[in-house]
């Protein structure tokens, strides 16, 4: 079947959740396009599921409003593609026609057998292996034995989601980045068995998406995970490691936030990203990796304690930080918990971030922001001379971050000779586009 | 034959509102704003302030272009009570051309006084067109173009579009670089200009270098090839208000003609608006306004001492200064570079920024135009006054609807 056929028919399952409606949105955008400029304008249709009404009404909305942006931003398309169409002549009336032929597209449903007459698949329901297992092994049942599935799981292998029915070879990973829509990078997972066609198919679809596509071996974790678990692990080790010479954890806490922010020039703190992907999240991917790579080193008993405590970040309904590791005023971090009190101490209280500023030292000569190096083209001089002047230094602050920089170095490596992926630029490549950092952990500065 | 007037007519009282939109640290898209009530009251208000009662107003003309679609208005006219109860139950008519609404409301109340029925009539001159995002405005503003002949055809943002056009047929001709770098200056001397004047909508700008941001290569992906977006005008919202009157006039309201300038001559003139140009690198019809204006008041190029031009694009602000005759055909660019329409140079040209610096509430415009020259010329222009030499008491002001289609250019005069 040619891949704009199989785009006729295109589910979404997890629909409303995070990364459900992004895909929603990615996929919409993309078939109303096709659609546009098919001469058959009939027959498209996106199965949009999920479990709750609610939800998918929300998701409407959020289409709906979603589609004008990209109506707005593609308009000299669209004035293109309508140019003969004599009834439409203004922007706000080309714009309006799209939008109304978009939203015929998705289907919404919370019967997952709607979704019987898919070609293909995007699941993102949630990271749960019964669920995600029920569902390939409804779907298997309804749809047709040419259906191609793409799961978006950032942790289970997909040999694991393979094993039900008949999927065999017809499932792979796109692990898309949150939130999809905007974020460049998508992770593409291949299982052993993965037919050649899926692969094709995916990396179409990625092409026409307009996404960076770095593949992952079919490794519990795969590339993100397997360096993000294994980097917030080293700081909270860091941290049990400060307390033990007389540093408060919370204090421990804030200073490896600063730390992984400031001295190493990561767009945010390791314990903000944390936060920002959810306590529970992360103990959730620990716990799958722990389980799939057999090594009880993926553990931590502070983020177990945390969340005992319903501390467990991640994101409002509107998009702001909930309270984490640290705490939020207008998505900034004003506080960090600490588990002994059950209480967020603030960086006001007494000045005592100061004391641990003056404990760290200075940041090393040359430091600038990350925004700033962020579109600076001599940004590769600057970070060598940077890294240089770190290396130079025996401040805490400095001690502290060549540690770090040298862990990230070696858990690269790990990805490499454990077999998640053949290339450590592919761990660079995940790193700057999906993470955003300015350089990958494996580099010529140190 | 050249043209005179049966009478003496004076421009007095101006005000402008401040011009409201992206720039301004009191602009917020999400808040509401004043709409076009607020906006005729607070500039009729303002100009009415300074003379003794507003009932000695004959009557009012309201200048706008497009406030049936902006904000779905339409009968203005009928807004001037709000300036002030006394101006209930007399004339007020509204009149539209485009971006030349202004310049023609100012005609239309000339033409009020000289008829001999009215001493006095207001204009004031408004729009609002912050009601909608840019690439809506863009479809509203193109009703200043032939809409069934050419809009369907033209560029999402139809009228940035036919002006970066001109810009390409002038480089064509004139060499690129040269010209880019005189745009370029021109938005920085517009800036400069706006950060003197507090009612402009670049007054808060703070850019340290805004000749290279003007230096911005054009980019065909995010807008057009041609020009970029600091060669446009903004996206404003506002109202200006003058007061035009006879010598009696005059005296009824309380005026001396030291605080006021008098109409030395003015021409008007319209192209086929369903035609376009044949050379794309000459404003023609602005010529044409701007000699029968020059000819009325007997005056040439060289007795002009201050200009405000309708530089809705850069490239719409050399152009003028080549069909005004400060300077000839392709010179325009070594005129701005050399600094010549500077503040401080031989011509101080769009000395509150211009439609680019000071902002662009379309139907307003033309008035806002009138209003500075009518300071600078009585020295009342404070924190953004030019020194206007005396041997040449001139002012100059070209206001153009669509693509140099209506064009109304004045002379101003300081008499006393
Ligand atoms: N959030 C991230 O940063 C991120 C990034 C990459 C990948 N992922 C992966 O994407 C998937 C979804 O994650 P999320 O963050 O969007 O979670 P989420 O909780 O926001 O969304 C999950 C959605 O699945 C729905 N759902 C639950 N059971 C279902 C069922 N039986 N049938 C249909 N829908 C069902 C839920 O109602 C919810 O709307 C997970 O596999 C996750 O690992 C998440």
């Amino acid at each position: 079947m040619e891949l704009n056929t199989r785009l006729k028919n295109v589910a979404v399952v997890g629909a409303a959740g995070k990364m459900g409606r992004g895909i929603c949105l990615l996929m919409t955008d993309l078939i109303a396009n096709l659609q546009l400029n098919s001469p058959n304008k009939l027959g498209y249709k996106i199965t949009m599921v999920d479990v709750s009404d609610d939800a998918l009404s929300g998701l409407l909305e959020y289409l709906r409003s979603q589609l004008r942006k990209y109506a707005e931003k593609n308009i000299n398309n669209l004035r293109k593609a309508y140019a003969s169409r004599k009834d439409l002549v203004e922007n706000g009336e080309m714009i309006d026609e799209f939008i109304n032929g978009a939203m015929l597209l998705p289907r919404p449903t919370t019967l997952l057998e709607a979704a019987k007459d898919a070609t293909i698949v995007f699941e993102a329901a949630i990271e749960n292996i019964d669920i995600k297992n029920q569902i390939y092994a409804t779907l298997d049942k309804v749809c047709s034995k040419d259906t191609f599935y793409y799961t978006n799981t950032s942790s289970m292998p997909i040999a694991e989601l393979e094993k039900v029915g008949g999927l065999k070879g017809r499932i792979m990973g796109v692990h898309f980045y949150n939130p999809p829509p905007v974020q460049k990078l998508v992770e593409m997972i291949i299982s052993k068995n993965t037919r050649p066609e899926v692969k094709e198919a995916a990396y179409e679809i990625g092409k026409m998406l307009k996404k960076t596509l770095i593949p992952s071996n079919d490794v519990a974790g795969f590339i993100g995970n397997g360096h993000f678990m294994r980097d917030g692990l080293h700081a909270i080790g860091e941290v049990e490691a400060l307390q033990k010479i007389g540093m408060k954890m919370y204090e421990g806490i804030y200073a490896l936030n600063r730390v992984s922010q400031d001295f190493m020039i990561r767009p945010m703190g390791i314990f903000q990203l944390i936060d920002y992907v959810g306590l529970d999240v992360y103990q959730l991917i620990l716990q799958v990796m722990k389980k799939h790579l057999n090594d009880k080193e993926l553990h931590s008993q502070l983020i177990d304690e945390m969340i005992k405590q319903d501390v467990k970040g991640g994101q409002f309904a509107d998009g702001s930080q909930k309270d984490g590791f640290l705490k939020y005023e207008k998505n900034r971090p004003v506080g960090v918990y600490c588990t002994k009190e059950k209480k967020y101490i603030l960086f006001t209280e007494n000045n005592w971030t100061k004391a641990i500023d003056e404990k760290l030292g200075e940041v090393p000569t040359g430091y600038q922001p990350w925004k700033a190096l962020l579109s600076d083209k001599g940004k590769d001089k600057k970070l060598e001379a940077y890294f240089t002047s770190m290396k130079s230094m025996n401040t805490t602050g400095a001690t502290l971050a060549w540690k770090y920089l040298l862990r990230s170095k070696e858990i690269a490596h790990f990805l490499k000779n454990s077999g998640v992926t053949d290339d450590v630029e592919n761990v660079n490549g995940v790193l700057m586009n999906g993470f955003y950092h300015l350089y990958g952990p494996v580099n010529k500065y140190y | 034959m050249t043209r005179k007037f049966p009478k003496d007519v004076f421009i007095t009282a101006g005000f402008n509102t401040i011009s409201l939109g992206s720039g301004r640290k009191e602009f917020n898209p999400k808040k509401p704003r004043p709409g076009i009530a607020q906006y005729v009251a607070e500039a009729g208000k303002g100009a009415v302030k300074q003379i003794n009662s507003p009932a000695n107003i004959d009557e009012c003309v309201v200048a706008n272009f497009m406030a049936g679609r902006f904000v779905h208005q339409g009968h203005l006219g009928a807004f001037a009570a709000l300036i002030d109860d006394s101006l209930e139950y007399k004339p007020s008519t509204r009149v539209e051309g485009a971006c030349c609404s202004g310049g023609l409301g100012l005609v239309a109340s000339m033409k009020n006084v000289l008829s001999g029925l009215s001493d006095v009539s207001m204009t004031v001159g408004i729009e609002v067109q912050n009601s909608v995002k840019a690439i809506y405005g863009a479809d509203i503003l193109a009703g200043a173009g032939y809409y069934d002949g050419t809009r369907k055809d033209g560029h999402a943002f139809y009228f940035p579009s036919l002006f970066a056009d001109k810009a390409k047929a002038f480089y064509q001709k004139y060499g690129e670089e040269k010209a880019r770098k005189a745009m370029a200056t021109w938005y920085a001397n517009a800036i400069q200009n706006a950060r003197l004047c507090p009612e402009a909508q670049e007054n808060h700008n703070t850019d340290p270098d805004p000749f290279s941001t003007g230096m911005t290569p054009p980019n065909p992906k995010a807008f057009l090839d041609g020009i970029n977006v600091f060669d446009c005008s903004k996206v404003s919202d506002g109202g200006s208000a003058i007061i035009l009157a006879t010598r009696e006039g005059l005296k009824k309201i309380g005026k001396s003609e030291k605080d006021s300038v008098q109409i030395a001559g003015y021409g008007h003139c319209v192209a086929d608006i369903t035609k376009v140009a044949s050379d794309l690198t000459c404003l023609e019809t602005t010529r044409r306004a701007v000699e029968q204006a020059y000819a009325m008041a007997g005056v040439t190029p060289a007795d002009i001492g201050i200009f405000e031009c309708h530089d809705c694009f850069t490239i719409t602000g050399l152009l003028s200064l080549e069909a005004a005759g400060f300077c000839t055909a392709g010179k325009s660019t070594e005129f701005v570079i050399d600094g010549k329409s500077r503040r401080d140079g031989i011509l101080p040209t769009n000395s509150s920024g211009g439609l680019i610096g000071f902002g662009h509430y379309t139907g307003g415009t033309g008035v806002r135009q009138a209003v500075d020259i009518l300071r600078h010329l009585t020295g009342t222009a404070g924190t953004y006054q030019v020194a206007v030499d005396p041997k040449r008491p001139y002012g100059l002001m070209i206001s153009m609807g669509g693509n140099d289609r209506t064009v109304v250019a004045f002379v101003f005069k300081k008499v006393a």
